[in-house]
């Protein structure tokens, strides 16, 4: 048991083991933010690179607060998406900033395989804070580590993920994730946004929005991004709403301890109605939180290494 | 090309001679004078005058083919010749056992006028270590608006016409080309992508794409087009040949096509029947190009298409792009990857395989492309020009881009165990390198 990687880059590379160690250290350091003073000297003298070349709130501040309460440096680097806009290739930006010695690059990027590119490049340890559609791994472990809070366990339990899987590298990390720990995955959506030959990844396929969730446990809802109308892929967002917009009507069939989840940004109205996200099943802040113990605990263990 | 009193005058005893222009494949002599073929037979007796002023050379154990004709390769001179000049590409041409290559014109300027196309042959005759055929384009500045001066160019020298690395996106225009072309009996070579239906794709759609998170190129957006300009070479009668092949879709328009008479030619390369589309796993840009590696289904037929004639040529795409566009991100690299070096030994593979037949393999980078670009090569037969490739079948080595000619290093095969290579290439009876 334990985990002694380089880098975190995907899910999909994960054994079993390693994901039930990050989960549990996940855990036990939550504690350490209900505190009323939240720090512990873990990694004094660790230096983390936020390296961000997509704009993100969330997940930037939770790796940002994840590595100051373990003592660790922090600098923070916004790109435009393309490096090559600013004249500097992604690998010239890596090779002088890794001049300075860090110790932990977290990558956000727009082009999926960013972080692997970088990886290959330095010394340091690279976290993937989400590269274009194809993993965004810590979200995968916060995710994992809200259901067991709630549910005691993953194994067995039936996760439907709605909405754009074919843009989402949060359904992608998902499907490894819950596939790997025995949970059963359903991806309901348009046929437009259900990407090619998604049921090799083990996730199975549905279009009908009420047999998906029906005996759901839990169902994740992702953001549907107001561009695939333009794409051709969507005629309207009202008609996307009629069919698969979360809302209580839709959840009279869902089971009664059903959990709501959301990675977020939420377009109220759209994807989720209000009375969803804000209602009683609704778990989308306690992911906010676990977000900043399954990243300490990444951190922990890249810059231990 | 220097020249001596000796130059040109070569006996190549005991090789196996391959000569598909004339289904030729025995153990035979090989005489070589005054830069052209002289004679091929077996136990050539020579009188004492001409064996005195003949370079003899023992190719028992050897291959003697006709020249390879490579009739898909980018020079990127005028205009990228940090990536690749005539000088360089010519020189990693006959490395790989070619004499002639086709050039095709998307460099910069575009080769759409008669200038261009003399200034590519004018460094080809200084600097050049084979033949080069350069292709004109189909629309002037491959911007598919406006046909280019075919006349003008056929006359310069050009030998066919495409907008390679570009789709004719306008059907009238396709159908134009295809009938002006005529007039001065040149060939169109079509890129064949749907841009709507391709557009943003990084590679093959499919489990790897979906998996990746990279956005996929269906087989649909190459046959879409392929099947477009069938029945446009149908409607015009004009000469077409499909530009790398990809797909198992593809291979059947070209096979129905073909079976209804149509005047049309395919070509595929050898990545296309070697790599899959999981190599880009992790995601290096080595092996991103345009039309993009497919699934073991596609590598299936299109060996299928190979063996039943239904593609006549093998061509490498030679594509030469350097650090500068390719180590980067792998949405943002540049599509394709050099092959002139390692066309040949892939080829082999192929042979060995059973797919093809040592002639029929030959005859797909020699007499085939010859006969489609109509020009005067690919051929042992007396009289004709002493383009010859002698080839050691069994050498065996690992492919290595740094000793490369070429002056870039996008190549797949990097590292790949081979067996097979040229080891001498005449081109109008001189030695253009030799092992």
């Amino acid at each position: 048991m334990g985990f002694n990687r380089k880098d975190l880059l995907g899910i999909r590379d994960l054994e079993v083991s390693e994901i039930e160690h990050i989960l549990e250290l996940a855990q036990s350091l939550k504690e350490i933010n209900m505190r009323a003073i939240k720090k512990v000297p873990t990694l004094r003298g660790k230096t983390v690179i936020h390296l961000f070349y997509e704009p993100s709130t969330r997940t930037r501040t939770s790796f940002d607060i994840a590595a100051k309460r373990l003592s660790a440096d922090t600098y923070s680097i916004a790109g435009s998406t393309s490096s090559m806009v600013k004249g500097e290739t992604l690998l010239d930006t890596l090779k002088n900033l890794e001049a300075m010695r860090p110790d932990v690059f977290v990558v956000r990027h727009s082009a999926s395989g960013a972080p692997h590119m970088l990886a290959r490049n330095t010394e340091a340890s690279v976290i993937n804070a989400g590269d274009g559609m194809h993993e965004h791994p810590s979200q995968a472990l916060l995710d994992m580590l809200t259901i067991i809070e709630h549910k005691k366990r993953l194994d067995g339990l039936k996760v439907v993920i709605v909405g754009d899987i074919f843009h989402s590298r949060v359904a992608r990390s998902n499907i490894w994730g819950l596939t790997k720990m025995g949970a059963k995955v359903t991806v309901c959506g348009p046929t437009t946004l259900i990407p090619p030959k998604i049921e090799l990844m083990g996730a199975q396929v549905g279009y009908k929005l009420d047999e998906c969730i029906a005996d759901a446990d839990v169902i994740m809802v992702l953001r549907l991004q107001k561009e695939r109308q333009q794409q051709m892929l969507l005629p309207s967002l009202r008609e996307y709403s009629t069919y698969f917009g979360i809302n209580p009507q839709k959840l009279t069939k869902a089971r009664p301890d059903v959990l709501i989840m959301h990675p977020g940004p939420i377009n109220r109205g759209v994807e989720i109605s209000p009375e969803v996200a804000d209602g009683p099943y609704s778990v989308i802040l306690d992911q906010v939180t676990n977000g900043v113990a399954v990243r300490m605990a990444l951190l922990y263990l890249l810059a231990q290494r | 090309m220097k020249s001596d009193e000796n130059s040109g005058a070569f006996i190549f005893r005991n090789g196996r001679v391959l000569d598909p222009s004339r289904e030729f494949d025995r153990v035979a002599d090989v005489l070589v004078l005054d830069g052209r073929i002289a004679e091929v037979n077996a136990g050539l007796d020579l009188g004492s005058d001409i064996s005195a002023r003949v370079r003899a050379i023992d190719a028992s154990g050897k291959w003697i083919v006709p020249g390879l004709i490579d009739m898909h390769v980018h020079l990127r001179e005028p205009g990228e010749e940090y990536k690749e000049t005539i000088a360089s590409g010519t020189a990693a041409a006959v490395a790989g056992g070619f004499t002639g290559v086709a050039c095709m014109p998307n460099t910069h300027p575009v080769n759409d006028c008669a200038a261009i196309t003399q200034f590519i042959l004018e460094r080809a005759k200084y600097h050049g270590s084979c033949r080069v055929f350069p292709v004109a384009a189909i629309s002037r500045n491959l911007e598919g608006n406006n046909l280019a001066e075919y006349g003008e160019l056929r006359d310069a020298g050009a030998v066919a016409v495409s907008d390679d690395g570009r789709p004719v996106t306008n059907a009238l225009l396709m159908r134009r080309a295809l009938e002006y072309a005529q007039t001065f009996d040149l060939l169109v070579i079509a890129h064949s992508e749907d841009p709507s239906l391709s557009g943003g794709g990084l590679m093959n759609e499919g489990e790897v794409s979906t998996r990746l998170g990279l956005r996929g190129i269906p087989n649909a957006a190459e046959e879409v087009m392929i099947a477009r300009d069938l029945l446009l070479a149908e409607l015009t009668g004009g000469r077409l040949h499909i530009a790398h092949v990809s797909t198992a879709g593809s291979v059947e328009l070209i096979r129905a096509a073909k079976a209804r008479g149509l005047s049309v030619t395919a070509e595929t390369a050898p990545h296309y029947f070697t790599l899959t589309d999981d190599l880009i796993s992790g995601f290096d840009p080595v092996y991103k190009v345009n039309p993009p590696i497919r699934s073991s289904r596609d590598i299936a037929a299109i060996k299928q298409g190979l063996a039943d004639g239904t593609l006549d040529v093998i061509a490498s795409d030679h594509a030469p792009h350097s650090v500068v566009e390719k180590d980067l991100e792998f949405e943002f690299a540049a599509n394709g990857m050099i092959g002139l070096e390692s066309s040949l030994p892939l080829i082999l593979e192929l042979v060995r395989e059973g797919v093809l037949s040592p002639l029929q393999a030959i005859a797909k980078m020699s007499s085939n492309p010859a006969s489609i670009l109509k020009i005067p090569f690919g051929t042992l037969r007396s009289g004709a020009p002493a383009d010859i490739t002698v080839i050691d079948p069994d050498v065996e080595y690992v492919l290595d881009v740094n000793r490369f000619r070429s002056k870039s290093r996008n190549c797949p095969f990097h590292g790949r165990p081979a067996r097979g290579r040229a080891i001498m290439t005449l081109v109008g009876g001189e030695v253009a390198f030799s092992e």
